[in-house]
Formats: structure tokens, sequence, C-alpha cells
């Protein structure tokens, strides 16, 4: 009885978030209201962020994606915030998930140290200089970064929409490089009761894609989880469970360099950031309790629609057409 | 591979745990700075350097010109401004970012005991990056 009572409840959350969320019509509600009503007292967009950030957070988490990656496109979009202060927030809200989920990943062995911290330091360098870049850009004009984050925003969608990743990649020879850095580990499949040992393949070619995520996660202070788990899975043969586990906690250390631009260039405005962050951080608490109830697969394809919708929306109002609004 | 030396590998190595742990103490920390200060910052216990009726009207300008119009600094001069209720926030914001650096220094450490010098070279290069990032001498300038 009280199964079922838990179980339907989640299913309203669920299907009251996804609503919420998906619906392009609640979302230019929001923007209307910030352009119509720009006289609000200060406390009222802190508020709306903060329940906004509630229902991102809890869709990211059962969509497999970080934050940052709605979090920039969605309140760049439809909140009156400047995108520099988006980009900024959207690296602290990527940053606190992450250190949040880190410990205990690396406690259950499901990310690898080892595997991160070469990766880690690619990413982290090369996010540093997207961060200049995107901060130069954006001081040129706005515009320029609002529509090439669409253009990412939108070929990030594809990339879900269409990246078949490999649950336990076949690695028959570990390159030299893998090898040299101990690139390898094992860990306990609870689903089907075995240990899964696993190694990299192709690891310069992975390394030198890191550079480019970087650079993406800098430039536009996405999260790059998107990113990450594809080049671990299917390019460098990480078996999927390894790999969303080390991209996550890689997000920790990647989204820290990029961040700190950010951070000291003034781009953190504490009314809205705190809200943002603290917002995200329950919400991905809320995602992981119902996540047991929902449907992925379903969610997955909601949260693919609404980033086609946001990068449309960001290249809109970048290119000044309006056609969204 | 034994069936034991199997079992062993699927552990996390000890500095994964430390790692761990240390991650694990640095978020609480950092929530828990996050939620008091944002709180003092909220109730007006402190007076802010900006005023909160004005941020609304401004918060749709770029970077530089939110600086100028609020003369706010930038970099770490905050630090000068901890007495005001809207930069105590940056105390919880810079926790979690020294978090990476101060388990890289401890991995550091760690990994020179053991004389794993490829790993000790990793993790030296990263805690000079995320220390240059840090330092506000990359990007923090320009106004």
């Amino acid at each position: 009885m009280l199964n079922i009572r838990v179980f339907s409840t989640g299913r309203w959350l669920v299907s009251l978030s996804v609503l919420i969320l998906s619906n392009p019509l609640a979302v230019y509600a929001v923007e209307q209201t910030a352009a119509i009503d720009s006289a609000k007292p200060w406390w009222f967009w802190p508020i709306v962020l903060f329940f906004f950030c509630l229902i991102l957070g809890i869709l990211a988490v059962m969509a497999g994606v970080g934050g940052g990656v709605l979090y920039v496109p969605l309140v760049s979009g439809f909140f009156p915030f400047h995108i520099d202060f988006v980009r900024g927030i959207g690296l602290m809200v990527a940053l606190a998930g992450a250190l949040a989920a880190g410990p205990g990943l690396l406690r259950r062995n499901l990310a690898n140290l080892r595997l991160a911290l070469p990766v880690a330091l690619i990413a982290s360098t090369f996010s540093v200089a997207g961060a200049m870049l995107g901060l130069y850009l954006s001081a040129l004009n706005p515009d320029i970064i609002q529509v090439c984050l669409g253009v990412t925003i939108v070929a990030i969608a594809i990339l879900l929409l269409y990246s078949k990743n490999t649950e336990k990649p076949v690695v028959t020879k570990q390159d030299a490089i893998g090898l040299a850095l101990g690139l390898g580990g094992a860990y306990w499949d609870d689903g089907a009761r075995e240990i899964v040992e696993w190694k990299t393949h192709r690891t310069l070619l992975g390394l030198f894609m890191f550079i480019l995520v970087g650079l993406l996660a800098g430039m536009f202070g996405l999260g790059a989880g998107w990113a990450n788990v594809p080049v671990l899975n299917l390019l460098m043969g990480v078996p999927l469970k390894v790999s969303v586990a080390t991209s996550k906690f890689l997000l920790s250390i990647t989204d820290t360099s990029a961040a700190w631009i950010y951070l000291n260039r003034g781009c953190v405005i504490p009314l809205i950031g705190i809200p943002s962050i603290v917002g995200l951080m329950l919400g991905s608490l809320i995602g992981v309790k119902i996540l047991a109830v929902a449907k992925p697969k379903m969610i997955r394809y909601i949260v693919i629609t609404v980033l086609f919708f946001a990068g449309l929306k960001a290249i809109d109002k970048g290119t000044g057409l309006g056609l969204l609004g | 591979m034994q069936s034991s030396d199997k079992e062993q590998s699927v552990k996390a190595s000890r500095e994964q745990i430390v790692y761990a742990n240390l991650l694990i103490i640095g978020v609480w920390a950092g929530i828990a700075v996050l939620v008091t200060t944002y709180a003092t910052y909220l109730a007006g216990l402190l007076p802010s350097h900006v005023k909160m009726s004005l941020i609304p009207k401004i918060w749709d300008k770029n970077v530089t010109d939110y600086l100028e119009i609020t003369h706010s600094p930038h970099g770490w001069g905050w630090v000068a401004l901890l007495a005001k209720g809207d930069f105590l926030n940056y105390i919880g914001l810079t926790l979690l970012g020294l978090m990476t650096i101060f388990c890289f220094l401890v991995l550091l450490r760690g990994y020179i005991r053991q004389k794993n010098w490829i790993f000790a070279v990793i993790a030296f290069l990263e805690i000079a990056v995320l220390s240059i990032a840090a330092s506000g001498i990359l990007g923090s300038g320009g106004h």
C-alpha cells in the first residue's frame, strides 16, 4: 500500500516536473514575465530561479546529463541575466554537483582516479583557454557567444539522440600509452553479478579529443559530461558505468579551472548564484530518489527536445531574428 | 588473474579513498558555509556592498559594466570586502573552488612517497594549472 503511494507520488512528481520544464509555453511565460515585469522586487527572481533549478536538477539526473548543459541554455534564453553571469554560475552549478557525487563514485571504484588524472590535466588546461576565449568573445559581442552556444546545444541534442553507448566495449589489445599509464581496472557489476575488468585503447586519440571538450566546457560554462562519456566509452573502450562515473568526477576538476576564471572576473552574482547551486543540488538528490519510479528513456527524449528548443532559442536570440519570441 | 587478485582489484586504491574522504568533508563544509552566508546576506545582518534592489536593474549588463556600476572588485579583491553581506558569500564559493587543489596536494605527496613519478608529475601540473586559474593572473583584468 505504502509502496503504491510512494510510486504514484514519484510518478506525479516526475510528470509535473517534465510537464513544467518541457513545455515551451512555461519557459516562454518565464521570459514574458521577465520582459513585462522588470519592476519585481529583488527576491522574486532568486525564488523563481531556486524552483526552476530544483526541477532542472531532477530532470538532469533522470536524463543522465549534468546540470550545466541544461542550466546555461535555458537560463540564458529565458531569464533576464546577461550570459556572462549565466556561464559563470553554470560552471559553479556543474562543479558543485560533480564535487557532491565524486566521493561515492570513487569509493565504489566506479570513478577511476588513474583514468581521470591525465584526462583532467588536458581538459582543465584547455577549459581555462576556453573560458578566456569565451569572455573575450562575449566582450566583443555577446551575440557571438549566444549563437555559438545555440549551435553547440543543438549538436549536443543530436549527439544524445544518435550516440549508442556500449555497456562493455571489447578491447582486445591495450595501446602503449594506456599500458604505461596503467589505465585499466575492475569493478563489480551488480546486474550481471560479476567482476568486469577493463582497459583502454586509442588512448592518444582520446586524450586529444579532451582538448576540444575542455575548450567547449570553458567557453560556454557547460559541464562536459555529454562529451566525456562518448569519448571514454566509444573511443577509448572504457565500460559505460566507469565512463559515466569517471566523467562525473572529471567535471569536479575540469570545471574548477574554468570556474576560477569566471569567479575572478566577477561573473558570479551571489544573489542569483547561490539559489541556483543549492536548487540544482537539492533537485539532483530528489532526482536520485525518484529515479526508480521514472521512465528514464521517455525523460531522456523529453530532455533532448528541451535541448533542441533551448539551442534554437539561443540561436534565435543571438541572431536577433525573434522567431521564437 | 587469480580470483583473490580479481577481488582485490575491485577495491578502490588507497589514494582514491583518501581523495574521496577529503572531498566529502570539503563538500559538506562548502554547502554549510554557502547556506549560512547566504542566509546572513538575505537577512541583512551585514550591510551589502551592492544594494539588492539595484542588482535586478543591472544584471542584464555585461560583467565589465556591472563591475563598473557597482564599484565591485575582480580577482581576489573581494577579500577586502568580507564585512559586506554579499561578498561574504564568496567564502563558500572559494571553498568549493579550492577543494580540488587541496585534494591534489595530498595526492602529490602520496605519489612521491610511492615513487610513482608519472602520476606525481601529472598531479603537480594539475596543481599548477588550477593554481594559476585561481590566482587571478588570467582573465580577471579588463576594466
